[in-house]
């Protein structure tokens, strides 16, 4: 047995007294280079796409910076999947090791993440491997050009799921009871009432074909794997390919403070109960701990990012220490971070941790703006808002195939990005062969068609 | 708890996802390149390299798009530190070092540089085009005599010793001479020595001479230099894939001519009248110094947008005629204004249809915009192969 495995063992069973609950976990050493495939595919084994090449080189060039080291990446299941790098000291994978345990308990019993697990089941790492090798398959029968259209157009609308919605849902009902005949006005009652004129036959009693949608669907990859008029069946598999992992990335996307902070919690409180380590290996293992938690880049006095771990590490603490570590789980299973945030980050702690409000204008200066902590709250949550995509919904499907989607700029606050949805509506336009069209304004507010 | 290692799963590092999907994104950027090649090849200084014949095309990653919020005109965001509100952050960028910041570490700024063989480009038009191959003019006079191996010889220069064809002759004596002692290594003697042949062999000259001759009056703007130099530049390719070897002479004018050297051709500029005489007499010159007619496929091109002094009508013929004679071929390409403008041709034009009317080899056309080039170039080479 190697002396990881021994510590991990040991961690372990600290960690099931402590009361973590979970998943058994299945711990692979991986090397640098299958973890760099992980940060930039977000699965071990996914869809091959172009996009993801451009990522990668992005990725390579970061780390050879030095400003990004993946220390291990968690995939939740059952078994959980966790891999380590190889290149981590000891230490490092002592404590990578406990953090993932942290990692497993909160995917177990987070409602989101447990709501994915029963919809979709334990096993996302085999499930993407299983899409990307059909997306293999399709790539030899029908040409990686075509293949590649569609993954252009899915991989575009990823995030454009509805995500309190089901993971396996049926098509519109076909049908709808008709509506209620309208009252009658006063000419129509007087008019009936005239001689000779005879009581119109009641219409035929029967259903009226609903309108699709019935509501605005912002489900666009399921719109469009069962709408699109010209779909071919693997492209609409290719949709749904796409759609299933963006359910699984979504619980990770919306706890991602939370998550990152209860492992963090744990990590730490794990090691200073671990009695069994030895000394030097406990200080080196904090000292990656502090690196990982600290607000800004060494050197720096300012940041202007949150980092989640920091954040996420300092808010439960303080939770713990002040309701108790069972009051913890519970906000660890009922909350995303829109919850944890609103009702956790108070103006105390965010006073403590320096957290602040900033305005950049292009061109401009970067100033502090407020310290307000509702406006601290949002700032951190904007970019987390619909799975950080606008709100744009399918809303009409025309007799001709042609279909119309339309964004919710007044719940947005602005209108979309010209340019880039026009590419986006061209990819679309590509897998569904009939017009397209799009509703937004612009920056003077004034309502723009995009068509395609 | 089991903690697996990679060696137990070999392949990891058999095989890269990333790079993968790198060359497939670069696949796309080549295609895309491809296709605004014309304009981009116009604009890199390659007609004289060919050594190191390549493109370096600087690119920018291709973006997949996806739907996002247009950029608030305030972007606002989280941070921490020390701060109170009003404290300034980061200063505003002054005036002058806009360009310094340029180069920050955005994603978007990273940039990398496509490499394409021009060669690769050239066959790619070709194919795109569908123009023939040229052939070199077939006459007496243009053969030179080459050197060409034939047979094998008992004597003959150290140099041409052929040495797998010496054992050859050694093996077959011992294997006569001493069949009972084969393990004996074989020795060489003098006899066993094969010297490689050569004899003298006529064949048609492979080289060429390319004159470019551009008029560089005041009334040749920008615009029109450039579409001359896209013609330019692709009528030498076409050239190039035919010759083993191709010379070129840039030779410009206005009331006087000159020669250049490629980089300072195209930047040439001069206010004087225009006299094309001067440069067909320079261009004759050259022949008569440089690449003999009679050794050398030479190919003329003149760009010009046509104005000639009136007063010189008479020498300029007489000395574009000579060149006409001697030529492989004579390209006349007239630049600027849509010729609908024009109620009759100019008088270089006239000249050169003249000439060509004579039943030399001589090809016009007009380039207006990009389209003409394309559409010059697939005349001349049509011509060209035609009139072989």
């Amino acid at each position: 047995m190697t002396e990881l495995e021994e510590y991990a063992q040991r961690i372990e069973s600290l960690a099931r007294r402590l009361g973590l609950d979970y998943y058994p976990v299945d711990f692979e050493l991986a090397p640098a280079s299958l973890m760099t495939e992980i940060a930039v595919y977000g699965l071990p084994v996914r869809m091959p796409h172009w996009s993801f090449g451009v990522r990668y080189i992005h990725q390579l060039v970061r780390q050879s910076m030095g400003h990004s080291k993946i220390f291990e990446v968690m995939f939740p299941g059952d078994p959980c999947r966790a891999f380590l790098m190889d290149g981590n000291s000891l230490a490092e994978n002592t404590l990578v090791t406990a953090h993932v345990l942290g990692h497993a308990d909160f995917a177990k019993n987070n409602q989101l993440f447990a709501r994915f697990h029963a919809m979709a089941g334990g096993n996302i790492v085999e499930m993407a491997a299983a899409h990307a090798h059909r997306i293999q398959l399709a790539i030899e029968s029908h040409g990686v050009e075509r293949v590649e259209s569609v993954l252009d157009a899915a991989l575009a609308l990823e995030s454009h799921i509805n995500i309190e919605g089901e993971l396996h849902r049926s098509r519109y009902a076909e049908f709808v009871a008709p509506s209620e005949r309208p009252a009658e006005n006063p000419f129509q009652s007087r008019f009936r009432r005239l001689p000779g004129i005879e009581e119109p036959k009641a219409a035929k009693p029967g259903m009226v074909r609903a309108p699709i949608p019935p509501h605005p669907e912002y489900d666009l990859l399921w719109f469009i794997a069962n709408y699109a008029p010209e779909l071919e069946e693997w492209e609409r598999d290719i949709f749904l390919m796409v759609r299933a992992e963006s359910f699984y990335f979504y619980p990770v996307f919306a706890c991602q403070i939370m998550n990152e902070g209860w492992a963090s919690y744990w990590h730490a409180r794990l090691l200073r109960e671990a009695e069994f380590l030895p000394q030097p290996l406990y200080l080196s293992a904090i000292k990656a701990h502090s690196d990982v938690v600290r607000p800004f880049a060494s050197g720096q006095q300012t940041a202007l990012a949150i980092n989640p771990y920091h954040l996420g590490f300092t808010i439960w603490e303080r939770i713990v220490e002040k309701h108790g570590l069972e009051r913890a789980r519970e906000v660890r299973r009922d909350e995303d971070d829109f919850g944890f945030i609103r009702n956790w980050l108070d103006e105390e702690l965010a006073g403590e941790a320096g957290l602040f409000v900033y305005e950049a204008r292009p061109g401009d200066e970067i100033r502090v703006a407020t310290k307000d902590i509702n406006a601290i709250r949002e700032a951190i949550l904007a970019p987390k808002f619909n799975f950080g995509a606008p709100r744009v919904a399918a809303v009409e499907l025309k007799h001709d195939g042609s279909v119309t989607l339309a964004h919710d700029h007044p719940s947005d606050g602005r209108g979309l990005d010209v340019t880039r949805a026009k590419r986006v509506l061209d990819y679309v336009h590509r897998v569904w062969h009939r017009p397209v069209r799009l509703l937004t304004v612009n920056e003077r507010n004034e309502a723009v068609e995009l068509t395609a | 708890m089991t903690i697996r290692i990679a060696a137990e799963t070999p392949w990891y590092d058999l095989f890269s996802r990333g790079a993968r999907d790198w060359l497939r994104h670069n696949e796309k950027v080549r295609d895309a390149v491809k296709e605004s090649l014309p304009e981009l090849l116009a604009n890199s200084d390659l007609m004289t390299r060919p050594g190191n014949r390549t493109v370096a095309v600087p690119v920018k990653f291709l973006e997949h798009s996806r739907l996002r919020l247009a950029d608030a005109q305030v972007h606002q965001g989280a941070g921490q530190g020390k701060g109170e509100p009003g404290d300034i952050l980061q200063p505003g960028r002054e005036e002058g070092d806009a360009q310094g910041s340029q180069g920050g570490t955005g994603e978007g700024e990273i940039r990398f540089v496509v490499e394409l063989k021009v060669d690769e480009i050239v066959d790619w038009l070709w194919e795109e085009l569908k123009l023939p191959e040229l052939k070199p003019k077939r006459t007496a006079t243009m053969d030179q005599n080459e050197y060409v191996r034939e047979g094998w010889d008992k004597r003959g220069a150290r140099s041409r010793l052929d040495r797998r064809r010496t054992m050859k002759e050694a093996v077959k004596r011992h294997a006569i001479q001493a069949p009972a002692v084969n393990e004996e290594p074989i020795s060489l003697v003098n006899d066993d020595l094969r010297f490689r042949q050569l004899v003298r062999r006529p064949s048609p000259a492979t080289s060429a001479a390319v004159i470019f001759a551009l008029d560089v009056s005041g009334s040749m703007d920008e615009a029109q230099r450039r579409l001359a130099k896209q013609f330019f530049f692709f009528a030498l390719q076409g050239i190039r894939r035919q010759y083993a070897k191709v010379e070129t002479v840039f030779l410009a004018h206005a009331a006087q001519a000159w020669e250049f050297d490629e980089s300072q051709f195209f930047q040439a500029s001069s206010s004087g009248g225009t006299v094309t005489s001067t440069v067909a007499r320079l261009a004759l010159e050259v022949m008569g110094s440089r690449y003999d007619p009679s050794r050398y496929n030479v190919y003329f091109f003149y760009a010009s947008d046509g104005e000639n002094a009136a007063e010189d009508r008479d020498e300029a013929r007489t000395a574009l005629a000579e060149i006409a004679a001697q030529v492989n071929y004579t390209g006349y390409c007239e630049t600027g204004g849509v010729a609908t403008f024009r109620p009759r041709d100019t008088q270089l034009a006239e000249i050169f249809t003249e000439l060509k009317g004579s039943g030399l080899a001589v090809g016009t056309s007009h380039i207006a915009s990009q389209d003409d080039v394309w559409k010059a170039i697939r005349e001349f080479f049509t011509q060209q192969a035609a009139s072989d």
